[in-house]
């Protein structure tokens, strides 16, 4: 199984998210470069987290340019898993392959602790390990995750079940206490129409060993790993 | 040009200095010449006060690859690997701007640990503000929100975590806060870089952002005190860009991996003139640039201005001649432009060219080598007679649980969680002791080892002592590094003080570093590099002299590393070393009473090497749960802090009674702050294992009680002292300093 990882100019977490997949799951992991057009025969691509062109704009604002993109979008058209962590959300966000947008936190501040995040969906191809209201030890790290789009997205969220994790409480509680950054619903991370683009702000790929404090980010890996080898892996022109 | 004593007071010049300018060159300089002189002699560059001190300190040991006089120290860490750091301080710029002070200090050390050829892997911090609810209270808040946002703002863009650091408030901080940071990088120890020009015709390179007017004269600057009008100096201080550094860091250490590269050195203070004789001086080489090929981010600039600018984010190369395209080429990858500004010469000289001028024409040796030095006179101060009296005895009666919950809320102990939360610390996936839980460890990836970093300083011990307060440093950082189950290799550090020209301000200087050379001999902590940091003051009043101590150490077995925290209840609780419960220049003298009087605490090394030692064996055992080393606020306020952040999990102790049972002594059971101990917990079938190595080590070792329960219990001597609430307890310290800046927007 082979997973791509996509380095933006400013990306930082490409290596943490290239470690959990090549030596903590024992998978091909490889980089590729945002000037690149293809993907080299990914089964797997990830987004990873960072600062892509230093977040100077909107937030992964200038990185839905990159060349690599065409790629990513002919590949989740096709059905194929994506996977945006953090900076990665923000710019599958921007390119359009997911709703909605980030803004700066509630108080303005970043943010780096472990959180609670319930999975609210297991039928997406980064959760299909995961028990529905299961609740995930993750670390957040951002400035600006405080998700937003109109109420119309929001209500049609809700509706089609594209909603995949929320912040909560140790106990699984939807609280407002539990919402590290303001966003709507306690939205952490949601999913596409078609399921297989996933974006999410909390890092699982730093909870993928228990030294580092939690292994409990390992299950969207494993979901992923188990998914294509049941259903196959999808090919496209530039994958 | 006229010369002046006007135009030398603008460039910090003395007549005796200008004197010693024109003999070296054999004429008079030109303007460019004297701006350059100015800025390689100046404090900041050159030590000129502080360098036959620095002689002093111990830079040697089996495992130092690389010690001061390069951009960085490195220590040997095993399996073919080299730790790479050093700190240094950007107080002057942070207390002008407080978020581009800091986020371009945290920029300047890194560019520092690259350049050496390490991936950078951690940061840490030392800071000192003014009280923060004191006169100058707003103020001071208003400087911590924005050094503190700087720092994130750059660490977390570039992806480097902050894994720690210890932060103090104090009045005589409001007007000179101090930021001291360290980086630490990781290497194959036969992969340094070091910062050297060397083969006649090879090209030099500019890399990285366009040179612009900011921070001309920052170096002279922070070489002179702060007055009412240093508002006025803001433009000399630069604005940071993480990105740009980003990619510099990537495009330098791809470029290292080829064997294009001769030598590197960024362009930190003194910018583009320090960085060409440097390389120049540490090859035996000379070398040529011309101006004109530097990138410019504004039209008009004068020669002066390109080489005196301290824009950030720029680095100086010397690369193989015949190797240009493939160094282009990696540059271009990362959409940086590599300017080719001029040679490597044979005449050990500076030249600089103004399209084909020449406008300065200078020996390296005049520079570097011919610097002034100083042997600046020295005085005891005379308030110390009066601050080290003490009397214990008419202090009024104190409340311990009143004194402890007072002790947790105060800003100093109080839990930083409100800081290092805006620090990205896990990023690159290394982190193994969480921000605010002990020592900085991350592992290393590849190996079964692990790093510890801590930085720490008292600057209420050092000006009562600076002798001892400077040793208590030492000590007080390895002792840290030791908690977490490492042995200290190497040390850094950064000597912050007040104006070197006052005799009282060099005695504090001369003592500390003194103190410094003999605790690091006798730990066997070599000192690798560090950072001067002087006119630490406003209107004539200077800091506390602040030594920072920043001490790296490794742990053989990362899956041994031990936190301050307890881990379960009924588990035993173990004082190692012992002490009178000294309460000399304590937190407890200044928060309860407002007092900054006595000696700091007594110092044996040799009794601190065989903790550090036990501690170390201890925990490769794998028989320490938690460790925490006793410090600021004594025995009560370590056992406070190993409960906390456990979930609950309380104590029960019987502290031994200190000299008679009168109130004092119980004060100074529960708050002295003894040096040379650390609070362990052990699961009880362990108990006797570790007492046995204690007493091999020659470290006492006395079972003071269990840990459980929801209260904090303290008894002295067997008679009730402490009983509180811990979660209530843990609601004081947790909330206190986030509680002064609610709702206040960064």
């Amino acid at each position: 199984m082979k997973f791509s990882i996509v380095v933006f100019p400013g990306s930082n977490c490409d290596h943490d998210a290239y470690h959990a997949a090549k030596h903590v799951l024992g998978h091909d992991a490889e980089f590729r470069w945002h000037k690149e057009t293809s993907l080299n025969g990914a089964d797997v691509v990830v987004l990873p987290g960072g600062f892509s062109h230093g977040d100077y704009l909107r937030t992964g604002a200038i990185a839905r340019f990159s060349p690599i993109m065409g790629a990513v979008a002919e590949f989740a058209a096709a059905g194929g898993p994506v996977l945006g962590i953090c900076n990665g959300f923000q710019i599958l966000c921007e390119a359009g392959l997911l709703p909605g947008a980030m803004l700066r936190n509630r108080d303005l501040k970043f943010h780096c602790e472990h959180v609670g995040v319930r999975i609210e969906q297991i039928d997406t191809p980064f959760t299909s390990l995961a028990a529905k209201g299961q609740v995930l030890r993750i670390p957040i790290a951002h400035g600006e995750g405080n998700y937003f789009a109109d109420a119309k997205v929001i209500a049609d969220l809700e509706a089609s079940r594209r909603i995949i994790f929320r912040y909560c409480d140790p106990r699984g509680q939807i609280t407002e206490d539990a919402n590290p950054n303001g966003s709507l619903n306690n939205i952490a991370g949601i999913c596409s129409a078609g399921r297989n683009v996933v974006g999410l702000m909390p890092h699982p790929e730093r909870a993928c060993e228990p030294v580092l404090g939690s292994a409990d980010g390992l299950v969207l890996f494993e979901s992923v790993l188990s998914e294509v080898a049941a259903h196959g892996s999808v090919r496209t022109a530039a994958s | 040009m006229t010369v002046d004593t006007a135009l030398l007071a603008r460039h910090g010049l003395s007549s005796i200095e200008y004197d010693r300018i024109v003999a070296s060159l054999g004429r008079e300089p030109t303007l460019t010449e004297l701006g350059i002189f100015s800025v390689m002699w100046s404090e900041h560059c050159s030590y000129k006060s502080s360098r036959i001190h620095l002689k002093k300190l111990p830079t040697e040991g089996p495992r130092v690859l690389q010690g001061p006089g390069e951009n960085a120290g490195a220590v040997d860490i095993g399996d073919g690997l080299a730790a790479v750091f050093k700190i240094e301080s950007h107080n002057h710029p942070s207390f002008i701007e407080p978020y581009q002070g800091a986020a371009t200090g945290v920029g300047g050390i890194i560019r520092d640990i690259f350049t050496m050829g390490a991936r950078p892997i951690a940061l840490m911090n030392s800071l000192r503000f003014g009280d923060i609810d004191g006169a100058d209270g707003a103020r001071t808040r208003r400087i911590v929100e924005g050094v503190v946002a700087g720092i994130a703002g750059y660490g977390n863009s570039i992806g480097i975590p902050t894994v720690g650091g210890e932060i103090a408030f104090d009045d005589r901080y409001a007007g000179n806060p101090l930021v001291n940071v360290l980086c630490l990088g990781i290497v194959d120890a036969d992969a340094l870089v070091k910062g050297s020009a060397s083969g006649i015709g090879n090209p030099v390179y500019y890399v990285g952002s366009k040179t612009g007017r900011d921070g001309i004269h920052g170096a002279t600057m922070a070489s002179a005190e702060f007055d009412e009008k240093s508002a006025e100096k803001r433009p000399a201080v630069q604005v940071g860009d993480p990105f740009m550094e980003k990619l510099l860091l990537e495009a330098c250490l791809e470029l290292m991996k080829t064997d294009a590269l001769i030598g590197v050195q960024d362009m930190g203070a003194a910018g583009l003139t320090c960085s060409t004789c440097e390389m120049g001086s540490r090859g035996g080489a000379g070398i040529e640039i011309d101006v004109m090929h530097v990138p410019q981010r504004e039209s008009g600039m004068t020669p002066y201005e390109i080489m005196l600018s301290e824009s950030q984010e720029r680095m100086l190369l010397v690369v193989k001649k015949g190797r240009e395209a493939e160094v282009e080429r990696i540059f271009q990858k990362w959409d940086l432009h590599a300017a080719h500004i001029g040679e490597v010469t044979s005449d050990g000289r500076m030249r600089v060219k103004d399209r084909g001028t020449v406008v300065a024409d200078i020996p390296n040796s005049a520079l570097v080598d011919a610097a002034p030095v100083y042997d600046r006179p020295t005085a005891r101060p005379a308030y110390l007679d009066d601050v080290q009296q003490l009397d214990l005895a008419s202090l009024p009666p104190v409340t311990p649980g009143d004194a402890l919950v007072e002790l947790l809320g105060s800003a100093t102990i109080a839990s930083k969680r409100w800081v290092y939360r805006q620090y990205d610390h896990m990023v690159r996936t290394n982190t193994i002791v969480l921000a605010g839980m002990g020592a900085g460890v991350v592992r290393v990836k590849g190996t079964s080892r692990a790093l510890a970093m801590s930085v720490d300083g008292n600057g209420r011990y050092c000006y009562l002592d600076p002798r001892r307060g400077a040793m208590l440093a030492v000590a007080e950082a390895s002792r840290n590094v030791a908690c977490a189950g490492a042995t200290p290799i190497g040390a850094t550090n950064c000597l912050n003080f007040g104006n070197p020209e006052r005799p009282e301000i060099m005695w504090q200087l001369v003592e500390a570093i003194e103190g410094i050379a003999e605790a690091c001999r006798v730990l066997n902590v070599p000192i690798t590099g560090g950072n001067v940091s002087l006119y630490n003051e406003t209107n004539g009043d200077a800091i506390y002299p602040t030594p920072i101590l920043g001490v790296v150490g490794v742990l053989e077995d990362a899956s041994k590393v031990v936190a301050r925290a307890f881990r379960a209840a009924e588990e035993d609780i173990v004082l190692l070393g012992d002490g009178s419960g000294e309460l000399g220049g304590s937190e407890y003298l200044k928060v309860l009473h407002r007092l900054v009087k006595g000696r700091p605490p007594e110092l044996d090394l040799d009794h601190e090497r065989r903790l550090i030692d036990l501690l170390v064996r201890a925990a490769s055992a794998g028989l320490l749960r938690s460790a925490h080393d006793c410090s600021d606020g004594g025995v009560a306020v370590t056992l406070a802090e190993c409960a906390f952040d456990t979930g609950g999990i309380g104590c029960d102790v019987d502290l031994p009674p200190v000299n008679d049972r009168n109130t004092i002594g119980e004060v100074r059971a529960l708050f002295g702050e003894s040096a040379s101990r650390a609070i362990v917990s052990v699961r009880p079938a362990d108990r006797a294992a570790l007492m046995e190595m204690a007493a091999a080590g020659g470290v006492p070792a006395k079972l003071i009680g269990t840990t459980g329960g929801s209260r904090l219990v303290m008894r002295v001597g067997g008679r009730p002292a402490i009983d509180l609430s811990l979660e209530a307890a843990e609601r004081t310290w947790s909330t206190s300093i986030g509680r002064h800046f609610r709702g206040r927007a960064a």
